[in-house]
Formats: structure tokens, sequence, C-alpha cells
């Protein structure tokens, strides 16, 4: 059974559609690129696929393990292992980000009947992700984002991740704002994700992230719906011509 | 011509009238004086009402529909029941029942530069002390006090001989036990000169009975001394709390108050600071928790009357259902008070649509060489911050729960003494666990 399963979603904010049928089928162990100019709706799907409110799904389904997604709640879906890395990760002021993790990683363990992490077991668990992502001890006490740099946020929103565990992992532009070496430790971090059990749908505007998560399925977005897929070429296809064609095809 | 308006007395002006009336036992000399002073005063002026610019938002004509009567003696069990707060902090404690301080429940006992000893025991013998009692009165007539002045018979006295630093933090606990009734208490707080005190006092009384509690405070800090002040309000939730607060600050000292309200139907919190010695720091937090219907003011008049001095306000208030909350703020910088660094800053967030927030900062500067400022923001929680939360597994309530844990946080954690901060940070969680 596949993992995920969008069919023909259609989806509007302020009575302006932005997703136009679009499907896509994501199964354990795979890595999905989806690309596409701005404005084609990808930064859309990913905030559905974690619940924001502020859109309206007007058409189709999304199931993830066979339930119907869009029915839970924001925090059962990421219970149920759906995680997005937001493109800007948000400041949470007075919020210290040990216990932002813990909370989050206590709720959602709670929530799947499992009991709660024991603080020892906690600690190690944050310091050694947190080492690997380059993350220090001063950061973690510090209030969530606040005052991290662009690359230092983007490596925050790995290391919840990695704490987290989640099942489907959602990469919103998670290039956006990183220099090379940034792009590099960040890659690290996601590509030490990857397993059998885990999907990823890497969303980016750019090729240059492809040539570190390396995907398996490349998609092309446009105008609110899939409008090509293909393998890792695709990404290099993309690179080297542009959108224009989907642009001109879709108008 | 002008027509003396005077509009008619209410049932409960003329209760307090007649109370006013009676003699009060155990006062002679100034303290006489005093008394009668304040008792003409309530006469010829009466409760304030909304046309009485500091009360505009606190209209007690309207709101003190009747006045109690004046409330009887608490039994020892009832006080020691009632008197819960901070009961884990190490401190010495007073409790002060029903207006009197109960010496079973109260450490009374000398130590190297610290006396206590209760309000009506210095009456009694006439102690030196009261002599600097009543000296810290507002130029302008605030009923609050002038009834407190006039009634209040017991109460706590506190000196702190100069250069004595008293470690243990110092606790006036007040419980209220009994049907409805008023209780009046008065408490004298001196720090001198190098001294070191922190003083706590706690308002405490059974939910669902309409008492009323009038409680003044007067802190004379001296040259180079300093004291920390926490206060909490947690009277049962139809109570009426009227309390005074007047600071009088030496040269080079340092003071810091912080109220943390979550009690009574409606209450009012005056507090008056005056800087009397130069290049001194006073700061003036506080948390205010509220929900059903609930009302609380806090009103504070900060006045610089010399050089180089430094005032801090921080306000934060978390208002859920039909609640309403009250911040007045005046810091007044006189002429003399060149270098003055006034600030002062109010921070609501309305967890209801039917909350009310009514912010009025004001400054007055008759210096030139000053820098002041005010902030007053009213809001609900971020929908964007809630969302980040939430996608990470975390609970809607849960969720509120830590913003607003974190909105609180940035004025609870300006309590310096560790136990008094941990349980005011403690009394706002389980607060925000009552919500379910």
């Amino acid at each position: 059974m596949a993992m995920l399963e969008i069919t023909n979603l259609h989806a509007q904010i302020d009575d302006k559609q932005i997703l136009r049928g679009l499907s896509l089928t994501v199964n354990p162990g795979e890595v999905h690129a989806i690309m596409g100019p701005n404005g084609s709706g990808k930064s859309t799907l990913s905030y559905i696929l974690a619940g924001k409110d502020d859109y309206e799904v007007t058409e189709g389904s999304v199931t993830l393990d066979g339930e119907d997604l869009l029915d839970m709640e924001i925090d059962e879906r990421a219970a149920k292992g759906v995680f997005l890395a937001f493109q800007y990760p948000i400041e949470v002021p007075g919020v210290a980000t040990m216990t932002f993790l813990r909370t989050a990683l206590n709720a959602q363990r709670k929530k799947r009947g499992e009991a709660e992490v024991s603080t020892p077991d906690f600690l190690r668990l944050v310091r050694d992700k947190a080492g690997a992502l380059g993350i220090s001890t001063d950061m973690l006490k510090r209030g969530v984002n606040v005052g991290f740099s662009g690359g230092e946020k983007k490596r925050a929103e790995i290391l919840q991740m990695a704490v987290l565990e989640p099942k489907l992992c959602i990469l919103d532009e998670t290039d956006s704002g990183l220099d090379i070496d940034a792009l590099k430790i960040v890659s690290e971090g996601v590509n030490r994700l990857r397993s059998p059990e885990r999907a990823m749908i890497v969303i980016t505007h750019y090729q240059r992230l492809l040539n570190h998560i390396v995907p398996d399925f490349v998609h092309v977005m446009n105008k609110g719906r899939i409008v090509r897929s293909g393998g890792r070429e695709l990404a290099l296809e993309l690179e080297a011509n542009g959108y224009a064609e989907y642009q001109q095809d879709a108008a | 011509m002008n027509a003396d308006i005077r509009p008619i007395r209410t049932p409960a002006e003329q209760a307090l009238i007649a109370a006013l009336e009676r003699p009060v036992a155990a006062a002679g000399g100034r303290l006489a004086d005093l008394r009668a002073a304040a008792a003409r005063a309530f006469i010829e002026h009466g409760l304030p009402h909304r046309r009485v610019e500091e009360w505009k938002y606190t209209d007690l004509r309207a709101l003190m529909r009747e006045a109690a009567p004046a409330v009887g003696p608490a039994t020892v069990a009832q006080a020691e029941a009632t008197a819960r707060a901070f009961a884990e902090v190490d401190a010495r404690r007073i409790v002060v029942a029903n207006g009197a301080v109960v010496p079973e429940l109260s450490d009374l006992a000398p130590e190297p530069g610290l006396t206590v000893l209760p309000l009506a025991q210095a009456l009694t013998e006439g102690h030196p002390l009261l002599s600097r009692l009543g000296g810290l009165l507002p130029a302008r007539y605030d009923a609050s006090l002038a009834l407190n002045t006039a009634l209040a018979t017991d109460g706590v006295v506190l000196h702190v001989a100069a250069g004595a630093r008293i470690a243990r933090p110092v606790h006036v606990a007040h419980a209220f036990s009994g049907g409805v009734a008023a209780s009046y208490a008065r408490t004298l707080v001196v720090v001198e000169e190098g001294a070191h005190l922190t003083y706590v006092e706690s308002f405490e009384g059974p939910d669902g009975v309409a008492y009323q509690a009038n409680t003044a405070t007067e802190l004379m800090v001296g040259d180079h001394a300093s004291l920390e002040v926490v206060r909490l309000q947690a009277e049962g939730v139809a109570a009426f709390h009227l309390a005074t607060l007047l600071f009088e600050i030496g040269r080079q000292a340092d003071v810091r108050g912080f109220t943390f309200t979550a009690g009574a139907a409606v209450s009012r919190t005056s507090l008056y600071a005056t800087f009397a010695g130069d290049e001194s720091k006073a700061a003036f937090n506080g948390a205010v928790l509220l929900r059903g219907r609930q009302h609380a003011d806090s009103t504070l008049f900060v006045d610089h009357t010399v050089p180089g001095c430094e005032s801090r306000e921080l306000f934060k208030h978390v208002l859920d259902d039909g609640s309403r909350g009250v911040f007045q703020g005046k810091i007044v910088v006189r002429q003399a008070a060149q270098k003055t660094d006034g600030r002062m800053m109010s921070r609501a967030l309305a967890l209801s649509d039917d909350a009310e927030m009514d912010n009025k900062p004001e400054l007055e500067i008759f210096a030139d060489d000053v820098a002041c400022g005010h902030g007053a923001t009213c809001g609900a929680i971020d929908e964007e911050l809630l969302f980040y939360l939430r996608a990470r597994g975390i609970p809607e309530r849960e969720a509120q729960g830590l913003l607003v844990q974190a909105f609180l946080g940035e004025a609870i954690e300006t309590v310096q003494h560790d136990g008094l901060r941990e349980a005011l940070l403690e009394r706002s969680e389980s607060w925000l666990k009552a919500r379910g």
C-alpha cells in the first residue's frame, strides 16, 4: 500500500484556485522531488498536507497509510508521522528549543500510546543529533529560532525532524537562503534520515539541492498540477532548459 | 452661579460613612489625626466613579453596590487552612487573618537587624516606628487608601536596621474566612540605609463569598538599600480587593516590585512610588491572569522628583472569557529630575473575543534632559506560531499554554528570588491547566 496517496486534489485560498487536480503516489523509502516555477502551488501542497486551515480543499482526497489525512487535526497528522520542514521557520520567543522539542516528542508519543521519553534519554538524543548538525548547546537553550541566522533556522528544522523521526518528511525549499557549506550540512542531515520505512517529498525551485539529496522521482508542477514526472535526469534537464516550456504548455 | 452638585449617596457610601463615624479604638495623637482626616475626606468625596479620571475604568460607586459589615475574627484553624500561598518557599511567615495578626501562625521572634510586630501591638505600645506610618500619603484623595487609613486597626510593622541584609523573605500572608464582610489591614515596611529585604504579601480567601478586602502597605526604602516586593493576589473569585502600595525611595537604592494577580471578582491595585533620592532604580512589573467576568485594575503612579533615577514598568495581561484588564501607568518627571530614564510597557493577550483591555499610559515631563517611553499592545495568540507548534504534534490547548506561558514568562522572570519566581511560574501553569 502506498504511504501517501494524493488523488485529483483541488484547493483554493480566498476563492483563488491554487491546486487543480494534483495526483501523487509516494511509497515508503522513496524520495520525491517536486520542482516548478514560483506560484505553481508547491508550498500550498506542503501546507495542505501539514493541515494549515487557510486553504480549502474543494475536490479530491489525500490518504496516509489508507487513512483520510484531510480529516485529521494538525497535531494528529504530526503524531501519525507527517513533518513539514518550513521554508521560513518561525521564531517562538520564550519557548526554549529543548522545551519545545521535548513537549512535541512527548505529545506525539502520548497520542500514539507510547511512554514519555525520560530526561536523560531525551538529553542524550538531542545532544547526539544536534552535534551532527553543528547546533550548539547555547542555541538549544534559546527560544525556538530566536536570533538564529537563516542557515541556523534550517539546521534547527532538520534537528526537529531528526528528533521526531517522522514517517513522511516534507521539505519546503529547504535550500533557500543556504550557502554551499550550510547546504551540505543540511543535506547530510536529511540523508542520514533516509530509510526504507521513511518517505520524503523535497520541494525545491533549483536542482542544486538534488545534487546532495538524490531523489528517486522528479515531478514538475505548474498551475496547480503535476505536468511531468521522471527520474533524476529530469531535474538536470530543467536546470538546462528552465521551466519556460511547461509554462507555455499550460498557458 | 455654581451649584455644588452633590450626588446622592449610594447605600455603600452610607454604610461606610456610618462605619467611619463609629470610634476606632487604640489610636492617639498623630494617628488619630490621620484617621480623622481620612474619614473627613471620604465623607466629603465618597467613592470614586467613572468621571474621576484615575478610576475611569473601575467605577467603584457602580461596582461596589453595598459595603459589607466589619468582619469578625477568624479562628486559627480557618486562618491556617486559608493561608496556603508560597508554603513551599522558605520564608518568615506572618499570618494576617480577617485583618488581624494571628500570633499562633506567625513568626514574630526577633532576629538581628529585623523587627516584626503586629500593628495593633505597636499602637498599644505607642511604638516609635509609628511615627513613620501615614508618612507617604499621596497628594490626591484616594478613596481606597482613605478607608484603609481610617479603618485598619491591625497589620504588620516591619523594620530592617541600617546595613542589615535579611536573607529569608518576610511573608505577610493575608487570609480571609467567613461570610460577606469587610476587612482592613495596614502594613509598614521600613528598610534603612544599606539594608536588604525581600518582602512578600499574599491574599487568599474562599471562592464564592463576596467579601471585601482592603489593604495598604507603606514601604520606605533608605539610601543604598535594596528591596524586592512580591505580591500574590489570589483572593476568592467573588471577592472585592482594594490595595494601595506606597513607596518612597532614597538615594542609590534598588527597588523591585512584582504583582501576580489572578483572584477576586473586582480588584484595584494602586501603586504610588516617589523617587526621593537621586540615582536610584525601580522596576514595577506584573502578571495578570483573568477569566470569567473578573475585572482587575493596575494603576501606577511613578514620581521622579530628583535627578538620575531609572524606572521600569512591565505588565502582562492574559484575558480569557469576558474578563477585563486595566493598566494605567503615569510617569511624572519633575523639573529637577534631569537624566531620568523612565519606561513602561503593557502587553495584553486576549484568549477570547469577549475579553477587554484598557491601557492608559501617561507621561508628564517637566525636565528637558530625559529618556522616557511607553508602549501598549493588545492582541490574540499568533495563529502562525500556533500552527508551527501544532505541526510538531503539540495539541492546540497545550500549544496555546506554551505560548501564554512564554508571554507571561518575560514578566515573571524578572522576580529575583528563585523560590518565589518558581512558585509564580507554577501558578501560571496551573492557571492555564485549569482552562482544560
